[in-house]
């Protein structure tokens, strides 16, 4: 028997917006993460927001493979639009995202880039990768109703112009869920050199669901996060949605 | 004339009626050099010179290589071009520079492949038609691009003869003591119009630019092609896309008869003051489907200046492809993938089609050289590179120099100072040794680059790398740069 709440749930989400498919999701695999996600994953059809954390908001390189991550485990071809032209895609391939897949789009203004965005969720088949500063909150809801409509995610990887800009992270959007990804020292290893990157990921705003902050090693080969194993040691129940940073 | 051509220091001149005299109709550099010029008798050149080669001259030959030349620009650069009997191309490059890098660099491009068919070419881009004809000709270097609104100052020093003007008339203006265009622009209009007639003057605005003058696009006869004219002239968006979806329709039909597909789409917009206005699109491979094609086309309407009106609407397919009608395979399994071409398309036209593409491998060490742009919709390429060292996901565009106090010679440093910020080296893995391609160029021979991936305090991972092997001055300069970064 359907619990009455979820039954109402359902009835206000097709009175929001009545196009609306049944939410397919992306799961972390990773339980305390997905717990946080309506669903128990990152919504397909919608606007992601992420951006980098502590001292890396001009290039946001932790974020870009968190995103490119993402982008790497939904299959299809994604359209990765760039302000500047400096992805590397070795780099990205390492994050699981092969560079057959990705479409880079340069584009500029903003505007227009946010224009070609929307193209590509109307035609549908692609996922989107946006490298934008600014977004205002009539752009993000037009992106995120295309994003609704076409069941595809857009990714808006937001970057800061200068390190000094507080635009990125200061103004409300319409996004589904918004992120933040900043590195952290990695493991430390018993000889010298560097152990696997470490992020600290928290979910600053999540639609419908909690926030969260959490440690995590950085994308694997196929762009799977994991848990450190300090932290994938302990108990963690996907009940507690927060969880501190516990070293 | 191929292997039996005259060597080139040998002077040649072609040789034509004009008023039942014969005159030489062009003369190569040689000839000019020796004195002789177009327009000269020929018993007075051949007295000049008695060893001289002379030919005749194919007029209807010529114009039909100029044709052809006119169909090759139309293909390449723009989609308004016209041939200019006997000896020029105008192309309206209003809108087409920017996709070939710019004005001079179309320019350089054009003379470039026009000397690899081995014509010798002058060019020039100006605001109007007669200034263009006229600087090209009789401007100080072969290649002139003037700025916008500049065209009277730079063709003022020009002679007459620039003008276009007939022989006679020239002739007429220098016995009269006029020899440039700046001698005339002060004279009163009235009597010399009176004199030489009004073409004098209109051709005067028309290299000014106060007078029009329409280009009479060029269209090869054998593109797939249809046109539509108005009775009462059309403005609106909606009345140019209505007639946009009936010509799509109508050449579409054309192209499925001759079993092809369009790659590039000129559509021209003839407008009531005389303009002409026009729309490129370009697919990435050929198509004959209207809803894509019409797509394309309506995507560009707002760049378009209707003016008052447009008369006439023609839509020409000109460059095509073999396309064969395919049938689709149909999977019980699997959904079918998602066409995206239609998409790349679209953004290309919009955005230009060197601004959106895919990264292929390059089998090189070097990590700038071992990416490579291809176009976006093709087949699969196989991108591959080794994944035993860790490459970062940002590259910096050029390294950024650091500075950096690091024990030689082959340990990381120990804190560097990189845009005013500094960090302090935490841990440190590598060195990854790139040696430089000696077989691109000599000063590679002994290059060599050592890469570092180092952590700071903070957590964040930079890729930095030493100009040199840290011992021998010969491999580099022993700097410290920042060329990518970690997440």
């Amino acid at each position: 028997m359907i619990p009455p709440l979820e039954t109402l749930r359902a009835r206000i989400k097709s009175l929001e917006s009545p196009h609306l498919r049944p939410v397919a999701v992306l799961p972390f695999g990773i339980a305390p993460l997905d717990a946080c996600l309506p669903g128990g994953g990152l919504a397909l059809g919608a606007l992601h927001e992420i951006m980098g954390g502590g001292p890396d908001t001009t290039y946001a390189a932790a974020a870009s493979l968190f995103a490119a991550g993402i982008a790497a485990r939904i299959a299809g071809p994604v359209l990765w639009c760039l302000a500047r032209a400096d992805l590397f895609a070795p780099g990205v391939a390492q994050a699981g995202l092969a560079a057959d897949r990705v479409i880079h789009l340069e584009a500029s203004p903003e505007a227009a880039l946010l224009a070609c965005c929307e193209e590509a969720l109307h035609h549908g088949g692609v996922s989107v990768v946006a490298e934008i500063a600014r977004l205002s909150m009539t752009a993000s809801r037009r992106l995120q109703l295309a994003a609704e409509r076409a069941g595809r995610p857009i990714i808006a990887l937001r970057r800061a112009r200068r390190s000094t800009d507080a635009t990125v992270s200061g103004e409300p959007t319409a996004a589904t869920t918004r992120w933040r990804v900043t590195s952290l020292p990695s493991a430390p290893l018993p000889a010298p050199g560097i152990g696997q990157a470490r992020w600290r990921v928290e979910l600053i705003r999540c639609r419908a669901g909690e926030s969260a902050d959490i440690i995590v090693e950085g994308c694997d080969a196929k762009g799977y996060l994991a848990l450190p194993a300090v932290l994938a040691d302990r108990s963690a129940s996907p009940a507690d949605g927060i969880l501190r940073t516990a070293d | 004339m191929g292997s039996s051509a005259p060597p080139t220091e040998a002077p040649l001149v072609l040789v034509g009626r004009s008023n039942r005299k014969r005159v030489l109709l062009a003369v190569d550099q040689a000839a000019r050099a020796a004195g002789l010029y177009p327009g000269m008798d020929a018993t007075k050149a051949r007295i000049l010179m008695p060893g001289l080669t002379m030919h005749d001259a194919k007029t209807a030959e010529d114009q039909a290589g100029l044709t052809r030349l006119a169909d090759w620009a139309l293909q390449r650069y723009a989609p308004i071009v016209a041939p200019d009997p006997p000896d020029g191309l105008i192309i309206e490059a209003t809108g087409c520079a920017h996709l070939h890098g710019g004005e001079e660099a179309m320019l350089a491009d054009l003379r470039r492949r026009l000397a690899n068919f081995g014509y010798d070419s002058r060019t020039a881009m100006a605001d109007h038609w007669g200034a263009a004809h006229a600087l090209a000709r009789f401007g100080r270097a072969p290649l002139l691009v003037i700025p916008p609104n500049a065209a009277e100052p730079a063709l003022r020093p020009l002679p007459l003869a620039a003008l276009r003007l007939p022989v006679a008339t020239v002739a007429g203006l220098a016995r009269l003591g006029f020899e440039r265009i700046d001698d005339l622009l002060a004279q009163p209009r009235a009597p010399l119009a009176l004199r030489f007639g009004p073409a004098l003057w209109r051709r005067i605005d028309q290299a000014l630019g106060c007078a029009a003058e329409p280009i009479e696009p060029h269209r090869p006869p054998e593109a797939p092609q249809a046109s539509q004219t108005f009775a009462e002239p059309i403005g609106t968006p909606a009345a140019i896309a209505h007639t946009i979806a009936t010509l799509v329709a109508a050449v579409c039909e054309q192209l499925r008869t001759c079993q092809i597909g369009a790659r590039g789409l000129d559509l021209l917009l003839h407008c009531v003051d005389r303009r002409c206005e026009a729309i490129r699109v370009g697919t990435s491979a050929p198509v004959r489907d209207p809803t894509r094609l019409v797509r394309l086309l309506i995507d560009k309407i707002e760049t378009i200046d209707p003016g008052l009106g447009i008369e006439l609407m023609q839509l020409i397919a000109t460059r095509t492809e073999p396309l064969a009608a395919i049938q689709t395979l149909s999977s019980l399994a699997a959904p079918p993938e998602p066409d995206i071409t239609p998409l790349i398309d679209l953004l290309a036209n919009r955005l230009g089609p060197d601004h959106i593409y895919r990264i292929a491998s390059v089998a090189s060490d070097v990590p700038e050289r071992a990416i490579a742009r291809i176009a976006p919709a093709g087949p699969i390429s196989h991108a591959d590179w080794p994944t035993h060292w860790p490459r970062p996901p940002r590259l910096l565009a050029h390294p950024e120099r650091i500075e950096t106090i690091a024990p030689l010679p082959d340990h990381p440093p120990v804190t560097f100072r990189w845009r005013g910020v500094r960090h302090r080296v935490h841990c440190a893995d590598g060195p990854e040794r790139i040696f430089g391609e000696w077989w691109k160029r000599d000063a590679e021979l002994a290059a060599v680059r050592d890469y570092f991936r180092v952590e700071d305090e903070t957590g964040l991972r930079f890729w930095i790398y030493r100009a040199g092997d840290g011992e021998d001055a010969s491999t580099g300069s022993h700097q410290w740069f920042v060329h990518g970064i970690f997440g």
